[in-house]
Formats: C-alpha cells, sequence, structure tokens
C-alpha cells in the first residue's frame, strides 16, 4: 500500500510498442498488497508481457479468484475486462468467457490457496479441456490474507514465521499439469523477471492452456529463515537448466537471437519458442522426460525454472468441441438458438 | 544460481561515495546551480508552511539580499532545476524568494550583528556593490573594522545604477543594504580611490577590491564622433546610472537600442517611460543567441518594445550636427550562427542611440608597476577560489575579479573573499578552505507517512502578476511585478520536487524483491549485474537508459543475496518516495540532505 498514485510525469520518454502505447497505458490502480510482495512484481511482469506482445489493452480479460495474488488483475490493464469470482471458481469463468468470446486474450492470475486447494478440481478440468489462457499461480506456500497458515504448496518441513514445520506433502503444480494433460507449463521466480516475463509472453501466444506457477514470497508471512518459498531460498535453490527465448511474430523483440537452439518449437500464433539450453536428454516436448526431470531436481531440493514441458499439437477446447470461428456474440441469434423446432428433433436424434 | 554466473569478470564496483556532500548536493540540481548554494527546497518548504521570515533567514544566510535577489536575480537555479525536465517549466524559485522576503515577519533577531569587541583589523573595500556587502556583512560580526569607498552618494553599487527602479524599488534596495551597514560598517560616499598605490599605504591589513566592471563597451563605427551639439548617443550602463540619480529624464520619441543583453532590455524599458515610444532593440543575430534571459525580454516585448534580429550596425547618420538615424547591414546567418552573409542595408532613423553592448573591467586607479599582476589589460590575476591577487591580502571580487557575471556571483565572491580575508588576518594559509559538512536525516514518520509532501502536483508554473499596461509608465520606478498572491504562492510551492529529501539506500537491507523497481514512475532504478566494463556502457545496461550524461548514476555496494547491485539514474527521480513506501526492509529512505557551507570564522554547521 502506497500513500501516493504513480506520478505521471508529462516528459517521462517511454519506448512505444506496434500499436503506439507505451507500458503506462497497461498499467492499472496502485497496489494495496503489502510492501515488497512478490505478486506486484508478477503484476509488473504481466502488464511488460502484455505490452512487449502489442496486445490491445480492451482485448484482454483478466480474472481471478480470492487470495492475495486474486487481488492483482485490478492492478493491471484498466482498460481490460474482468472478473473476480468466488473462491477457487476463477477457471470455470475463465473457461466460459473463453467459450463465448474466442477473441478475448484471457489471463487469470490466481495463489496456491485458490487454485491447489478450494480450487483445484476447477483447475484440473480447465487444464483437461485446453481452454486457450495464460494461468498464473503465484506461488508463495501460505495463507497471507489469513495471517500465513501452511497453503498446500507448502514443501515438508518447511516452517512457519513462528517455527513450526509444515507436514504434509505439497501438490507441485507442474507434476500436476503434466499427469492432467496440460500443454503448457513453465514455472518462474518474482524476483526474476528477465526469465519471468518471456515465460509469459510464450504462455500469450500458447495455443492452449499454459499454467505458469512463479516462486512468488510472501514477505509477510514467508520470507524468513527455514521457509522454503523465501527471496533467498528460491534464490540458493533455483535450478535454471532450461534457457528458452521467444521470437514473438508480433510485439517487440527484447531477447538476444540466439544461435545454435537445440530446439525449436513453433507456437499457435507462428511465434517460436528457442530452448537455448537444457540437461542432457532433456526433451521440452517428451511427458515422460519432463516428468522425471521434476522428480529428480525436486528430490535434489532443487526448484526447477524456466519452460519446463510444451506441447503445441493437441487441440484447444475450441477444436475440440468443433464450434464455430466466430465469437459467439458475433453469431446471429437464429444460428445461436435455432429454436424449439430445431431442438425437438436434435433430442429425436439422440432417442 | 545459473542466472547470476557472471557473463565476464566482474568490475570492483565503483560503490558511490554518498558521505560526500557533493553527491547529495548534485542532486539538489538548484542549489547546485547556485553560486551560493541557497537550500532553495528547504526555503520553499518554510514558505508552504507559511514561515517566511525562517525562510528569508535561510536565504539570507547564503544569499544575504533575498529581497533584491527575488527580484533581479539571473537564476541559474531555475534552468537547472528538475521540474524543468519532469513538465518542461522550472519551478519559479525565485518569485518564491521575493514572497519570502515580501511576507517576511518581523526578522531582526536572525540578522547578523556587530562583534561587540573590534578585534583590531581594518579592512578597506572599494565599492559599496554586492560583493562588498557581502564582505562587510560576513566581517563585521567578527569584529573587523570594515571600511568601504564609494564615489557614489548612495551604496548598491550597480544593484542601484542599472536595475531600474520599476524592477527592483528602492526602498527594498534600502532596507537590505542597511541591515549591513547599520552594523558600524564606515561608509565614505563621494570617495573614488584613485591609486591603489595610495590605498596600500593606508595600512589597512586587508584590502577588497569591488569596484565592479564599469565601463560600458564602445562601438567604434563611422560618425560615433561626430559633432552633435548635445549627445544623442548613450552607454547603457552611464546613460541607467544617470537615470538612477536623476540626472536624465527624458528620451528622444525614437529609440534604437544596441545590444541584446539584460542591460539593453533595462535601457529599452527605462526608454518606455521616459519619453520614447517608438523603440527598437537591434540584434546582430537570431533570438535563440541572445544574452538576455528569455523573461526579460517576454517583459520588453509586452511593453511595446521591438526586437529587431540579424541587424549589424553600420554607422551613425549624423545630418547638420544633430544624430538623426543609424544605417544597419541586414545579415543572413548559417547553421549554429558562427558565419554570416549581408544580404542589404537599411536606414533606422531614430532620434537617440544607446549602446548596450557588453562591459569591460577598467582599473585606471591600479598602478600597473604594482607587484599586482594582470591577466590581460582590464583584468587581475585573481585566484578562483580564493580570490586573493598575486599581491597578499588584496583581493577582488565580483564583476571586478572575472568580468561581468551578477549579482548572485558577487556573493558568493564576497563570502570566500571573507573567508581569505579572515584567515589572512588571523595568520592561516588563505588557501586553507574550510570544508562543507552535510547531515541524512530521515523523514519517515510511520508507515507511508513523510515529514514532507511527496506526491506531485501537476500544477503549471505560475503567471507573474503585472501592472496593468495602462498605468505602468504612470511613474518611473512603479514597480511592474506585483509579486506572488497566496494562490499563486500555494501552488507553486508544490511544484518543488523536494530534491533534498534523497532516495538513501542501505545495500545489506536489500531483499531484490524487485518492489522499487515496479513501482517507480520514472523507471529510475535497476539490479544488475556489476560487470560493466565502464560508466558509458552502464548508462545503456540500465531499466531505462541513462541518456543525460549532466547527471550522476549511484551504484550500491553489493547486494546480499546475489551479489548484484542496486543502480539509480538521478536524472528524472521525482522523490516521491515510492520506492520507500514499497520496499518491505527499509533498504529504501527518504532523508534530507543538509549542507553545511562554511563562512568566515564560521564552520560550517548543520542543524
Amino acid at each position: 500500500m502506497t500513500s501516493i498514485a504513480k506520478p505521471q510525469i508529462p516528459l517521462l520518454p517511454l519506448e512505444r510498442n506496434e500499436l503506439g502505447l507505451t507500458i503506462r497505458d497497461y498499467s492499472g490502480s496502485m497496489s494495496t498488497l503489502c510492501a515488497g510482495c512478490g505478486h506486484d512484481s508478477v503484476t509488473a511482469a504481466i502488464q511488460e508481457a502484455l505490452w512487449g506482445l502489442s496486445i490491445p489493452p480492451y482485448q484482454v480479460a483478466k480474472l481471478s479468484g480470492i487470495g492475495c495474488s486474486s487481488k492483482t488483475p485490478q492492478y493491471f490493464d484498466s482498460a481490460a475486462v474482468g472478473f473476480n469470482s468466488v473462491h477457487g471458481r476463477m477457471a470455470a469463468v475463465a473457461s466460459g468467457a473463453a467459450a463465448a468470446n474466442r477473441g478475448l486474450v484471457v489471463v487469470g492470475v490466481s495463489g496456491d490457496g485458490d487454485s491447489l486447494s478450494i480450487g483445484l478440481g476447477n483447475l484440473a478440468h480447465a487444464v483437461r479441456r485446453n481452454v486457450r489462457m495464460l494461468y498464473v499461480i503465484a506461488n508463495n506456500g501460505v495463507y497471507g490474507l489469513t495471517k500465513g497458515q501452511f497453503s498446500a504448496s507448502a514443501d515438508i518441513g518447511s516452517r512457519s514465521r513462528k517455527g513450526e514445520p509444515n507436514l504434509l506433502p505439497p501438490v507441485d503444480p507442474m507434476l500436476l499439469g503434466l499427469s492432467l494433460g496440460a500443454t503448457f507449463l513453465a514455472r518462474g521466480f518474482s524476483g526474476d523477471k528477465a526469465q519471468l516475463v518471456p515465460i509469459l509472453r510464450a504462455g500469450l501466444s500458447h495455443g492452449g492452456f499454459a499454467l505458469v506457477d512463479v516462486m512468488s514470497p510472501c514477505v509477510q508471512f514467508n520470507d524468513h529463515e527455514g521457509s522454503t518459498k523465501s527471496f533467498r531460498y528460491v534464490r540458493e535453490h533455483e535450478l535454471q537448466d532450461i534457457d528458452a527465448d521467444i521470437i514473438p511474430v508480433r510485439g517487440q523483440i527484447h531477447s538476444e537471437q540466439t544461435p545454435g537452439a537445440v530446439t525449436e518449437v513453433e507456437l499457435h500464433d507462428g511465434s517460436r519458442v528457442l530452448f537455448r539450453a537444457v540437461p542432457e536428454g532433456y526433451d521440452p516436448r517428451d511427458r515422460g522426460r519432463v516428468g522425471s526431470y521434476l522428480v529428480e531436481s525436486a528430490r535434489r531440493g532443487e526448484i526447477a525454472t524456466g519452460l519446463l514441458y510444451l506441447d503445441e499439437t493437441t487441440p484447444d477446447m475450441h477444436q475440440l468441441g468443433g464450434t464455430p470461428e466466430e465469437r459467439l456474440w458475433d453469431l446471429p441469434f437464429e444460428r445461436l438458438c435455432p429454436g424449439s423446432a430445431e431442438l425437438a428433433k436434435f433430442q429425436a436424434r439422440l432417442r | 544460481m545459473a542466472e547470476l554466473a557472471p557473463r565476464r569478470t566482474l568490475v570492483p564496483i565503483p560503490v558511490t561515495n554518498v558521505e560526500d556532500p557533493s553527491y547529495f548536493h548534485k542532486v539538489v540540481d538548484c542549489q547546485w546551480a547556485c553560486p551560493a548554494h541557497t537550500d532553495v527546497p528547504q526555503y520553499i518548504r518554510l514558505i508552504g508552511q507559511g514561515r517566511y521570515g525562517d525562510a528569508y533567514l535561510l536565504n539570507r544566510q547564503s544569499n544575504v539580499f533575498p529581497g533584491i535577489l527575488g527580484r533581479t536575480c539571473d537564476r541559474p537555479c531555475e534552468p537547472a532545476c528538475r521540474r524543468g525536465r519532469v513538465d518542461g517549466d522550472a519551478v519559479a524559485i525565485c518569485r518564491l524568494k521575493r514572497v519570502a522576503s515580501d511576507l517576511r515577519e518581523e526578522v531582526g533577531w536572525g540578522l547578523p550583528r556587530a562583534a561587540e569587541a573590534r578585534n583590531g583589523k581594518r579592512v578597506a573595500c572599494v565599492g559599496a556593490g554586492p560583493a562588498s556587502l557581502t564582505v562587510a556583512n560576513d566581517l563585521m560580526p567578527l569584529g573587523y573594522e570594515v571600511t568601504i569607498f564609494e564615489r557614489q552618494p548612495l551604496p548598491g553599487g550597480l544593484m542601484r545604477t542599472n536595475i531600474p527602479g520599476f524592477r527592483l524599488p528602492a526602498k527594498v534596495l534600502d532596507e537590505e543594504i542597511a541591515v549591513i551597514l547599520d552594523m558600524g560598517v564606515d561608509i565614505r560616499y563621494g570617495t573614488e580611490i584613485g591609486s591603489m598605490r595610495e590605498l596600500l599605504r593606508m595600512g589597512y591589513d586587508a584590502v577588497f577590491v569591488g569596484s565592479g566592471a564599469p565601463r560600458g563597451k564602445e562601438l567604434e563605427l563611422p560618425g560615433r564622433h561626430d559633432e552633435v551639439g548635445e549627445t544623442h548617443i548613450h552607454i547603457g550602463i552611464d546613460w541607467l546610472e544617470s537615470v538612477a540619480f536623476g540626472h536624465v529624464n527624458k528620451v528622444g520619441r525614437r529609440v534604437v537600442i544596441i545590444g541584446v543583453g539584460n542591460t539593453a532590455m533595462d535601457c529599452c524599458r527605462s526608454s518606455r517611460r521616459m519619453g520614447g515610444e517608438d523603440i527598437r532593440v537591434m540584434a546582430r543575430r537570431p533570438r535563440e543567441y541572445f544574452k538576455a534571459s528569455p523573461w526579460e525580454l517576454e517583459d520588453a516585448e509586452e511593453e511595446g518594445v521591438q526586437i529587431v534580429v540579424n541587424h549589424a550596425p553600420r554607422r551613425f547618420l549624423v545630418e547638420n550636427g544633430r544624430l538623426v538615424g543609424m544605417e544597419f547591414d541586414q545579415v543572413e546567418w548559417d547553421e549554429g550562427a558562427v558565419h554570416s552573409k549581408t544580404v542589404g542595408t537599411v536606414r533606422i532613423d531614430c532620434d537617440d542611440v544607446i549602446l548596450a553592448i557588453g562591459q569591460e573591467n577598467a582599473f585606471p586607479w591600479i598602478e600597473r608597476d604594482l607587484p599586482l599582476e594582470f591577466t590581460s589589460p582590464q583584468l587581475a590575476a585573481v585566484d578562483e577560489v580564493t580570490m586573493q591577487s598575486t599581491v597578499p591580502g588584496v583581493f577582488f571580487g565580483g564583476d571586478s575579479a572575472f568580468g561581468a557575471k551578477n549579482i548572485i556571483w558577487a556573493v558568493e565572491h564576497g563570502h570566500q573573499a571573507a573567508i581569505s580575508i579572515h584567515n589572512h588576518c588571523q595568520g592561516v594559509a588563505v588557501a586553507e578552505r574550510p570544508a562543507q559538512v552535510m547531515r541524512l536525516s530521515s523523514r519517515k514518520m510511520g508507515i507511508t507517512q513523510w515529514s514532507y509532501h511527496n506526491d506531485y502536483n501537476p500544477h503549471g508554473r505560475q503567471e507573474m502578476t503585472r501592472v496593468d499596461l495602462k498605468r505602468r509608465f504612470e511613474r518611473l520606478n512603479l514597480e511592474v511585478e506585483l509579486g506572488f498572491g497566496p494562490e499563486e504562492t500555494a501552488r507553486e510551492v508544490q511544484r518543488c520536487l523536494n530534491c533534498d529529501i534523497q532516495t538513501a539506500f542501505q545495500a545489506p537491507l536489500c531483499i531484490e524483491c524487485d518492489a522499487c523497481i515496479d513501482v517507480c514512475p520514472v523507471r529510475c532504478l535497476s539490479i544488475i549485474r556489476p560487470d560493466w566494463a565502464d560508466e558509458e556502457e552502464l548508462r545503456t545496461r540500465l531499466n531505462a537508459p541513462a541518456e543525460n550524461r549532466s547527471q550522476a548514476i549511484y551504484v550500491s555496494e553489493a547486494l546480499p543475496q546475489t551479489g548484484r547491485v542496486m543502480v539509480k539514474d538521478e536524472n528524472l527521480c521525482v522523490h516521491c518516495g515510492l520506492c520507500a513506501e514499497r520496499c518491505p526492509t527499509a533498504a529504501w529512505d527518504m532523508a534530507r540532505f543538509e549542507l553545511g557551507i562554511p563562512y568566515a570564522g564560521r564552520p560550517a554547521e548543520v542543524s
């Protein structure tokens, strides 16, 4: 929480994207989160990714559930449409929004509580449906709004601020996603935007459900000695073996061109992801290899980050459902609702 | 920690030394640009609190003449003002200084007093202008006997003779000078020093020359010295002096002024009040090369003076023993106005010509066979720090030291000369200068609460109200500017960005959460690996390229978690304090920087 809004400096030289917009045009209201909250950095990274891809601010739908992380859509892209759902139901509302208007760029921001406890079922089925959206979990291992109880992502042995250890095993959204057939899995760190922003840009360009797990320390309840989600712990245990660049078809290229990429994947919109470094024998398109890499690194106490898994071949919700090419609200009413006679005919077919 | 592996060998981190008073001082652009280093942001805050007397006294400490300078200063602070880089218009610093002076309550308690006992040392000052008066101001409280020799019947020097009364009322001048003279200065009016040799023989412990640059430049063109019954060709500064003392009270209907410096502006505006109707200021070069301050040009034009560019004077036209006009070459300039070519000739009829093309130093009274060395026929060899000439105990200041500058420089020369004179009289080497000191004190009052107003006020620069044009010329000395009223003052004080409230960083506390970087409205913060080759490369590696090379770059010590460093480009920081409000560990704080400036016999101190 700050005492004032960001001063708008008239003569500030700001870079413009392809739409002629500056990063300011993607800003929201001032954050009311605690000073130093990792979520504010996630917000800043989302803002930069949207700006860098020259996505029209009004074309974005930002959705969230309940929790500290779920407050953050308020803090970016004021021109977007938004929906703040009941606890854990963001994935369902986002699926609906994406179904009705396939022209939207759907950005969901949730937390470890909202997504991995109360909303786990909703998340799981959005992953299965491969709803085209960017789904960010700002993961800090605690329930910050209710003063720091362990969440479902807390590691075994991680200590609370008072020193109590967590005894339950954590839900790892990456392994969970892998088992559910996710098509885009990445992990980042709020303290490293150089890595996070390209991941978010790739997620926004992906043709399906892009699940991004962001280590986002809670400075108030989980940034102490003994916590496995503190700034220091993440920095000391982060494993950055996987290094990828995104070469967008639209928006501005900020990453340096990478010579000798080991793997190249073309995304839905024609952007390309170039993996410039992966561990020996690792293939970001091989579900089995990625799974064992995640399990191995977790066993060593390391936090594997980067664009971990990418599959551009699985059809998304619209392709699977055979929905029309147009946005549903562009359809004439007669087509959208053919009437009771047509319904009767349809039901007769099923008898 | 693959991300942190250095790309090349780490350089030793060039950590910024913020203990050096000059680092934060430079961030306070106005104070840094002011020759006397007036604490501008602090006095603006005092005005904002209605503490006009305190604001006046704070000003007086460094610039001695707040009332005079609040109307006439050359304002080196304003082009430097950070606000100009933020919204295009500097804070009206000079106007606010005048507010402090106009609205000050009784401040006698804070004015300097002569020492009760004299110290037996006698100092002679030549000329009663701002430089000599500052010397007296600084030395009288120390017990010196100061004698000022002034050839005019009134004190003030150029401030009285060259600045017209409609810009600077005599009352303001008299009041501020009286504070100094009333300490018991022995001032000898109507006394012109005719010989430095004689002066040195009079047994003073130190001599200070503050006699200005009193000779207006001549324009030697055909017709200049033709016989005319009564002279109608005037030297600007001499003419202004005659006007100031009432020796001249009218001028012809058509007046031509040669030159576009501030003296030319005073000449044309004075002419406008003395019968001149068709007044032209003739400039050789295009407008962007004028010496006059833009606001003085605007004032002149508002009063109907024509400013004519690209005209080079060719000759004076005298017919039947009477000046009838001047002939000019019309010129065209190349890019950058270096070379010109003549494209035509034009005759301008006029009744009077005033030459305002600059001033020179002249010391006909200093014998050239003294050990006092000259660097040119007009300028004595004067040390820029100590103000001492090549004769120990003889000091120069103001325009007489290095040529025509301005009042605020004269004041600063006076302060420095006073330090030297004090050293000289106390047997201390004049080169031994007392040091500046600094103090940083947190402005934190609570969570996101500061003892300064940190919000950015988008108001534009406030306009000065002036006497209506219909009434303006009723009297020669009717002050034109009315000063800021309460509304203008209230708005203008909030335009100040409080550059002295510094972003003070403590690297050991930083957890590199990026909160400050995300919230900074001008993207002036970056956390980067310390592996740049030189400052040029560093400037390109920041979140926003640091292109203003006149502004410093702050580099912290290595941060505890990753060994990276915090870097701040000072250029556009608006001192809003959001970095400190968003910082979870108070690694950032907003702390007031106070500069302690030493004066003669008074070591630098901070509150």
